[in-house]
């Protein structure tokens, strides 16, 4: 924990997070603070851009993602506790943002930007953060996360430190829940279709808490596991790390 | 036909509903998973191997010209004819034509997209041709009067005992759900068709620029027969396919065996180099090579230049969610899954809606992953939904929604407001923890999903609180 002292963070909670689901990113401060880091929350900080470049809306989305730049300036690294909304920093503000003035310090914004369990696991070295849930986890691997920013072992990790937690395996743990933004309302009916399939795997494996980094994905499950009357709770790994669960 | 007709969304709806559908898919798709995760987690280092096919796909696009004009010659220094089609209607006048003045009353075809895509059997039928599919998956779907479903499993969508019901209505095959009975029983259908064709139609894997070879790999030995019986052979192959030598060639054969049907080989490959030598007795006597354009040069160059990587294996379809939940027929193209959302807007701009193809996609990046050279299509498919949108394809919903996100997410003071309106809304639901029912057109999420009630107060409402008292 020593390492992490006297270090600052900016932290993107996410517009999502922010409107719908303020405890995960308190949940994220606290697992932060804990480990001694000055979290820093700029004012004015709204949301990444991705719901208008996903479908297609590219100058709504620069739009919204150049004032995301300007509010993310500075030299910290910036943490979300969603690995689709960092994705989109680091993975499509590049494409957003090439050609444009902006290009550079879209650039360097990329390069500082972090999912939270990878900056936990990958830049701080941390995997013990204090945790303990009584009780089976399953893990649900968001797709953006997963795939564009190879975040696989970092949640599993510090999952493990968990004390009291039983991890359990999910099958299709790296398949989509069928959330992707609006096509969950433009392709309701396929999306519906993914997410029983996702709802029948978490049924199966006997998990008390399915836990995953993105509370879009978790508006979905959650919203289906709701619906269905399921006993098991959807959750934000931070959440599970910051014991707020 | 009539999935050429209806809308996306409706062919959708319909798809969803069709139990028999499900099934085929689950089996062969849960399948051809398993398979290709063993034949690549078989290999001493798959990365490496897809790092350079991926690396050869880029060579030959590279110098597509060159290597097109170096196949040419050497096709036609051992005796073949070579045709350059611009467009799927030149290809269809060169190979009816041919069918014509040849004589030709009977053709026997193997597996080939490149012809599904000029839509040649019609054209063929239409010259009062015979022509017959004689890959048992074409052969199914020709006898239910379909069309493909995958890329290389084009019955994939039939269950056997949909099979068997087309058997006995044509053939006259006994009632069976012995899955090897069908196939004999096909194959004696079949073998009369070979004997009598006199012209053999198939696609091409791979053409090899430095030996002025096609390949065409399957399982079934069909190809074999149809490129060598026939006195004609006519090979139809898109002009992206194309590799630089046999050493390239063999790469990128490992990779299309494992990432199809897992296999480490396929069955059958055979390499062709023009008709039947004056010295030799096997072969044809005529070989004629197709090399169709229909877009492909358009695509070349531009923002879309990586989809022409594609080796038409078809993992990325097995792979993908929304294929297996909906099946290729949905998407109303010629391909289908996530590379089909990526190639039926390029390839054929006409057909109507195709525009929409490119959003019945979670982006959830499976078919990246899965693709044996690695093509970034969820980056392809988000360039096709701007272009969409800078067309004007996109519904005045949609654009009215966006203007309003992007009003409220460039304004701080506004969204911070309405995060104010989200708390007196909790308010005002009370304890209500979530919402069942939603005003449209939301209550597409509340169909089958609740909806999170909104909290008393956002993240910003509460850490301004704590600033304000960490002031104090």
């Amino acid at each position: 924990m020593t390492t992490s002292q006297g270090r600052r963070v900016t932290l993107f909670v996410t517009c999502i997070v922010d409107s719908l689901y303020p405890q995960i990113g308190e949940a994220t401060v606290a697992i932060l603070e804990r480990l001694g880091i000055t979290v820093h929350v700029p004012r004015g900080l709204t949301c990444c851009g991705q719901m208008a470049f996903n479908v297609g809306f590219r100058d709504d989305a620069y739009a919204i993602a150049g004032r995301t730049i300007e509010v993310l300036h500075g030299d910290d690294d910036v943490v979300l506790p969603s690995g689709s909304c960092a994705a989109m920093i680091r993975h499509l503000y590049p494409e957003l943002f090439a050609d444009s003035p902006h290009a550079a310090v879209a650039g360097y914004l990329a390069r500082r930007t972090y999912e939270l369990t990878e900056y936990l696991v990958d830049v701080l070295g941390v995997t013990q953060v204090g945790a303990h849930f009584d009780g089976a986890i399953a893990y649900h691997h968001s797709c953006h996360g997963l795939r564009f920013l190879g975040i696989k072992d970092q949640p599993r990790k510090l999952l493990e430190y968990v004390a009291g937690a039983k991890i359990v395996s999910l099958a299709g743990h790296d398949e989509c829940c069928g959330f992707g933004g609006l096509f969950a309302i433009k392709q309701a009916a396929i999306s519906e279709t993914m997410l029983d399939r996702k709802l029948a795997n978490i049924a199966a494996s006997g998990a008390d808490l399915v836990v995953m980094g993105d509370a879009s994905c978790m508006t979905q499950i959650a919203g289906g596991l709701s619906r269905a009357g399921s006993p098991v709770k959807a959750r934000h790994i931070a959440e599970v790390l910051a014991n707020r669960v | 036909m009539t999935t050429q007709t209806l809308s996306f969304y409706n062919r959708v709806d319909d798809a969803l509903r069709d139990g028999s559908l499900r099934t085929a898919l689950d089996r062969a798709t849960s399948r051809f998973i398993g398979n290709r995760a063993a034949a690549l987690a078989a290999l001493a280092g798959p990365d490496a191997l897809r790092d350079q096919a991926r690396a050869i796909r880029a060579y030959a696009l590279a110098h597509l010209d060159e290597l097109l004009n170096q196949l040419s010659d050497n096709v036609e220094a051992h005796g073949g004819r070579v045709c350059w089609a611009e467009d799927g209607a030149a290809a269809r006048r060169y190979i009816t034509d041919l069918a014509r003045e040849r004589g030709v009353k009977s053709i026997v075809k193997s597996k080939s997209m490149a012809s599904e895509e000029i839509h040649l059997n019609t054209a063929l039928e239409q010259a009062g041709i015979e022509v017959i599919e004689t890959d048992l998956g074409e052969y199914i779907i020709q006898l239910a009067n379909e069309t493909p479903s995958h890329i290389i499993a084009p019955a994939i969508h039939k269950t056997r005992e949909q099979v068997s019901a087309l058997f006995t209505q044509h053939l006259g095959e006994p009632p069976t759900d012995d899955v090897p009975a069908m196939t004999r029983a096909a194959r004696r259908a079949l073998r009369q068709r070979f004997l009598r064709a006199d012209m053999g139609i198939s696609g091409v894997n791979f053409g090899v620029a430095d030996s002025g070879a096609v390949t065409v790999v399957e399982n079934e030995g069909n190809a074999r027969l149809a490129t060598t019986v026939p006195r004609i052979h006519v090979a139809i192959m898109g002009i992206e396919r194309i590799v630089r030598s046999f050493e390239d060639l063999g790469v990128m054969l490992q990779v299309l065996a494992r990432s199809a049907t897992g296999q480490k080989l396929s069955v059958y490959t055979s390499i062709i180099s023009g008709p039947a030598r004056p010295n030799e007795s096997d072969g044809p006597e005529e070989f004629h090579l197709v090399l169709l354009d229909n877009g492909r040069s358009q695509i070349l160059g531009g923002k879309y230049a990586e989809t022409l990587m594609c080796i038409r294996c078809g993992a990325c379809l097995n792979i993908c969610p929304v294929y297996q939940a909906i099946g290729g027929h949905a998407y109303g193209g010629v391909y289908s899954g996530p590379i089909g959302a990526v190639l039926t807007p390029l390839l054929q701009p006409d057909l109507p809606e195709q525009h929409t193809l490119p959003f019945a996609s979670s982006l959830c990046g499976a078919c990246q992953e899965a693709c044996p050279v690695r093509i970034a299509i969820p980056d392809l498919l988000l360039r096709l939904r701007a272009d969409a949108v800078q067309q004007g394809k996109a519904p005045p919903i949609e654009r009215l929604a966006m203007e309003g996100y992007r009003v409220l997410m460039t304004n701080p003071a506004l969204y911070r407001a309405s995060g104010k309106l989200g708390g007196i809304a909790s308010r005002m639901f009370g304890r209500k923890r979530r919402f069942r029912q939603m005003p449209p057109p939301l209550h597409l999420w509340t169909r089958k999903r609740d909806f999170p009630a909104f909290p008393a107060e956002t993240f910003t409402e509460r850490w301004e609180k704590r600033r304000k008292s960490d002031e104090r």
